[in-house]
Order: C-alpha cells, then sequence, then structure tokens
C-alpha cells in the first residue's frame, strides 16, 4: 500500500509538471466558462424550463471539451515512459505491475476531478449571484458530479489501455479519442432511432453517456447505468493489466 | 549473490542468450564483456527481473529473480544502459522517490540521499532539474539511484558509455570506491576499464560464455604466445632474419625498414622466451641494438581472441 501511495504521488506530480495539464486546464475552463454564460442566458430567455445545473451539463459545449480532454490526459501515462525507458527503472523496483498500472490509473482519474471540481464555483456564483437555486434538489448536483466521475473512470480506462498499447502518444491519443467518440456516438444513437426501435434502442440507451447525464443532473440516479460504468472500467483496468506485462516481457 | 543456471532467453527465433551458467561471489567485481549484440543487457535485464527468461534460473541474494521477484529486486541497485531518467523531476526529489519507492524508511531518507548525493559528487546539482543536466551528472543520478537503498548488489550496464574521459575517471573511481560496500556486475566494452576495476571477467559473445576468469589469468592464457620486437641495425635485413629464424624459439620472423633501422616483429614459440638468445646474437654480430622488446598482452588481445571466433 505504501508503495501504491508514492507511485500514486509521483504520477499526480507528474501530471502536473507537464505544461500541456495547464493548456488542458485552460481550454477547458475557457469552454464551460463560455457554457455556463450560455446556460445563464438561455435561463434568461426562458425562464422556469430549466434549472442551472441541467443547462450547464446536457450542452455540446459541456460534452466536446469534457470527451476531448480524456485522450490529453492519458495519453502519456504508459507510452511516454515506455518511450524514454524509466518503465524500466520502474519496474526493477520492488513494485508490482498492478501497483504501476493502478497508480497510473488513480493519477489520471485525479487529475481529472481537478479538472472539473471548480465547475462547482459556477453554480454557487450563480446562486449568490441571482439568488436562485440552480437546481431543484441536492440530488441533481449528486446526480451530475456522480456521472462525471463514473464517465471519468470509463474514458480514463480507455485512455490508460491506449497508452498502454503504444510507445507513440500520439498514436495514443488518436486510439482513445477515436474509441471514446465512438462510444459516445453510439450512445447519441438511442436519440434518432424510434421509441419502438426495439434491442437497438434498448442497448444504446443503456450505454449513452447522453441519456445518463440528463437523468442523473435531474436527480434521477439509476443503478443500471452505474454499475455498467464500474464493471467496464474494471474490465478497462484489467485488460490494461495484461497488456502491460504482456508488452514489457516482449520487450 | 549471484547464481545464474542455463539462463536463455530467446525472442521468436533468434537466440539472444543461450543457457549461458556462472556463479559471483559477495564482493566480487566482475566485468562483462563482449561485442554489440552479445548479449550482455538481455543477461542483465533478466538479473535485474525486467525479462522473464526462456528458460533456466537465476538467484540473486537467494531469491530467484522471477519467482520471488519483488524479494529479488529488493537487493539488487540497477542502472540500464543510457540511464533513463524524469526529466521533470529534481535531482534530490528523484532520488527521494525512488528511495521510498525502494523500501528506504521515512527516517532514513533524509541521511541515505544526502549520502549518495555526496558520494556521487551531485551535491551542488541536487535541487536542479535533471533535465537541465549534462550526461555525466546524468549518469551519475543513476548510479545514485541504484545505490540508494543500499543493495547487496549493483548491476550496472555500460556506466561510462558516452562519458568524456574526466567524467569516465570519476565514474571509474566511484565504482572502484562502492566494492567496499557492495557486489557489483558491470559490462562495458572498454578493455581497460575491465583491467582496472573487475577482479574477474565473463567474456560472452553471441549469447554464450567464451572465458570467464580474472584478468591476470587470461591475459596470461595468451601470454606464452605473444610477439616480440627487435629493434637493430643490420647489414641485409633479409638475411638477417634468415639468421633469426634458425634461434631456438623462434617460430615467425617478419620484418620492415625504419630508415637505418629495422624492425623485426618476432613470433615466439609457446613457453619460450629467445630474447636472451637474441641479445647475445646481436652482439656477436656487432649489430646496433635500440630495442628489444616483448609488449605486454592486453585484454584487448584476449578480447580479440575470444570473440573472433573462427581463428582457432
Amino acid at each position: 500500500m505504501r508503495r501504491f501511495l508514492i507511485l500514486t504521488r509521483r504520477e499526480i506530480a507528474s501530471a502536473f509538471h507537464q505544461p500541456l495539464a495547464y493548456v488542458v486546464l485552460f481550454f477547458f475552463l475557457l469552454v464551460t466558462g463560455f457554457n455556463f454564460h450560455a446556460g445563464v442566458s438561455l435561463l434568461n430567455r426562458s425562464p422556469g424550463s430549466t434549472t442551472m445545473v441541467e443547462a450547464f451539463f446536457n450542452t455540446v459545449y459541456f460534452w466536446f471539451p469534457f470527451v476531448l480532454a480524456f485522450p490529453l490526459v492519458t495519453m502519456r501515462v504508459f507510452s511516454e515512459e515506455a518511450k524514454i525507458g524509466t518503465l524500466e527503472t520502474l519496474m526493477t523496483a520492488p513494485v508490482r505491475d498492478i501497483q504501476v498500472v493502478l497508480a497510473k490509473y488513480t493519477g489520471c482519474i485525479f487529475f481529472q476531478i481537478t479538472l472539473w471540481a471548480p465547475s462547482l464555483l459556477y453554480f454557487v456564483a450563480f446562486e449568490t449571484i441571482t439568488g436562485e437555486k440552480a437546481t431543484g434538489a441536492a440530488g441533481s448536483y449528486m446526480g451530475a458530479y456522480g456521472m462525471l466521475l463514473l464517465m471519468g473512470f470509463l474514458f480514463t480506462g480507455i485512455g490508460c489501455l491506449a497508452s498502454a498499447l503504444t510507445n507513440n502518444q500520439i498514436v495514443a491519443a488518436i486510439i482513445s479519442f477515436s474509441a471514446i467518440l465512438f462510444f459516445f456516438f453510439i450512445g447519441l444513437l438511442s436519440f434518432i432511432l424510434p421509441a419502438s426501435g426495439g434491442l437497438l434502442r434498448e442497448l444504446t440507451y443503456y450505454i449513452s453517456p447522453v441519456e445518463h447525464m440528463m437523468d442523473f443532473s435531474r436527480g434521477i440516479v439509476d443503478t443500471r447505468p452505474v454499475v455498467f460504468y464500474l464493471t467496464s472500467s474494471l474490465l478497462l483496468i484489467f485488460v490494461t493489466f495484461h497488456v502491460f506485462q504482456y508488452r514489457r516481457w516482449k520487450s | 549473490m549471484i547464481k545464474v543456471e542455463n539462463l536463455t532467453k530467446r525472442y521468436g527465433s533468434f537466440t539472444a542468450v543461450d543457457s549461458i551458467d556462472f556463479e559471483v561471489q559477495k564482493g566480487e567485481i566482475v566485468g562483462f564483456l563482449g561485442p554489440n549484440g552479445a548479449g550482455k543487457s538481455t543477461t542483465m535485464k533478466m538479473l535485474a527481473g525486467y525479462l522473464p527468461p526462456t528458460s533456466g534460473r537465476a538467484e540473486v541474494a537467494g531469491f530467484d529473480v522471477f519467482s520471488e521477484s519483488l524479494r529479488a529486486r529488493e537487493h539488487i541497485g540497477y542502472t540500464p544502459e543510457n540511464v533513463p531518467l524524469p526529466l521533470d523531476m529534481r535531482v534530490s526529489e528523484y532520488l527521494r522517490y525512488r528511495a521510498a519507492l525502494k523500501g528506504v524508511p521515512g527516517r532514513r531518507l533524509r541521511e541515505r540521499i544526502i549520502d549518495v548525493l555526496e558520494l556521487c559528487g551531485l551535491t551542488d546539482v541536487g535541487r536542479k532539474i535533471i533535465g537541465h543536466l549534462s550526461k555525466g551528472y546524468r549518469q551519475r543520478v543513476g548510479l545514485a539511484d541504484s545505490l540508494v537503498h543500499e543493495p547487496d548488489l549493483l548491476i550496472l550496464d555500460e556506466p561510462t558509455i558516452g562519458l568524456d574521459p574526466n567524467q569516465i575517471r570519476l565514474i571509474r573511481n566511484l565504482i572502484r570506491n562502492l566494492r567496499r560496500h557492495h557486489t557489483i556486475l558491470l559490462s562495458t566494452h572498454i578493455l581497460p576499464e575491465v583491467e582496472m576495476l573487475c577482479s574477474r571477467v565473463i567474456i560472452i559473445n553471441r549469447g554464450q560464455i567464451e572465458a570467464m576468469d580474472t584478468p591476470q589469468n587470461l591475459r596470461a592464457r595468451l601470454g606464452q604466445a605473444g610477439h616480440i620486437l627487435f629493434d637493430a641495425v643490420v647489414p641485409e635485413a633479409r638475411t638477417a632474419a634468415g639468421v633469426l629464424r634458425k634461434i631456438e624459439g623462434i617460430q615467425t620472423v617478419s620484418h620492415r625498414a625504419d630508415g637505418d633501422w629495422t624492425v623485426f616483429t618476432i613470433e615466439a614459440t609457446p613457453g619460450h622466451d629467445p630474447r636472451e638468445s637474441l641479445y647475445s646474437h646481436a652482439m656477436e654480430q656487432k649489430w646496433r641494438v635500440r630495442e628489444i622488446s616483448r609488449p605486454p598482452v592486453s585484454l584487448e588481445d584476449v578480447f580479440a581472441e575470444v570473440t573472433s571466433g573462427e581463428e582457432h
């Protein structure tokens, strides 16, 4: 456990040691700031149609930077170390492979939390300035941020796996970006397919991040997506662990 | 300290290391010699627990490097070739992280880091970012990293590669000072380095051990068949060479002119030293002599002899 904590601390530090981290943080805040502004304008035009929290999380201005951030955050975790060779010094220290994989994963999760956690301030600002409630119930905060965390688990898992597959960061970023987008667009199908679409519609609805976010940001917490995100994240970590081990032993 | 039995590593159909056996006792400095691609690094990576062997086994400090890898790794300090380092960290920060990772208890961290910084001559650059350091300093940071948890065994893969002569001397002195507390296995293809540092040499070629002995013994093995240089003024080089050939203990004689002088290169019969007869012969003939010498066989010759293969 001590080694896992040391490794995680190192991962978090190295995530913040690179300039890219600040570029990502800056643009994420910029776009979500604009998103907040757009939400407030919407409420001004048609008050009462929706809550601030819902208006914030269910727009393209939120989804676009959110989905784009993961490949950029995760692309370096394994590929960089494999490329510059520090994986060799790391893996000849008395650490287990699984500790390394989990530490890298945790480091990314930590970074993506720092990415979206400041957005809570928007709602604090909204409530202080307007004196209105940003949402009808506290469950809607918990739902929305819980969903961010769950999606973060899954997307970070995809990113880590992609990074473990290659020594090239750009390749890793492209793989994870395509995979996350594919997953995201499959989810959008549930909006196009007719309500009587049968199994396909059921399926796309089941995995659709957009649908999940709409429900969760309203405070409707369904356990099915929770189970889905957690189990698929675990599966991805498991696969990443094996890819990592395989590639090391093959080298 | 190290026990290797039938260790083999194959990459597809290519055999990088072909069932080698050797042992290293506590306190030895063993030099691992071989041309590029001979299997030195692969063997070291297996010993360090980075690569699993295809077959065979290796033990470090009594622990199998594969099945008890973590225990074995605690006893090893390993510096890979080219010393990969995270360029974003400060030197002391990196060493602190590595020490903690390798199980140095928290209360001893400070002391250990101050010790290795001083030992490796890094005290002045402790606060610097590794990415800003020169190659020589980075090499020393790598060495400091391998020392920081006081391992019993140091595995150093080409510790002096790519350094300038002054830096090489520094690293060598450092390694020499380390031998009091550590067993060391180092690979290199700089032969004088081995002669200076190592108590034993393992020569490896095409994945197999070709020779394993002390540098002195290896030299002695070939020393019998060394050349003799004989430099004199003779009336007629060709006839003189013919005369010399008749002296007991001389096998072949070749010669070249150097102004008025003729330089004979004489191959002696193994077990003979014909230098004295050469001298008395030259006196008899009243030749003016400027040199009769037998250049010492260097490890370089041994290395060339052993690794060139077909010649014997």
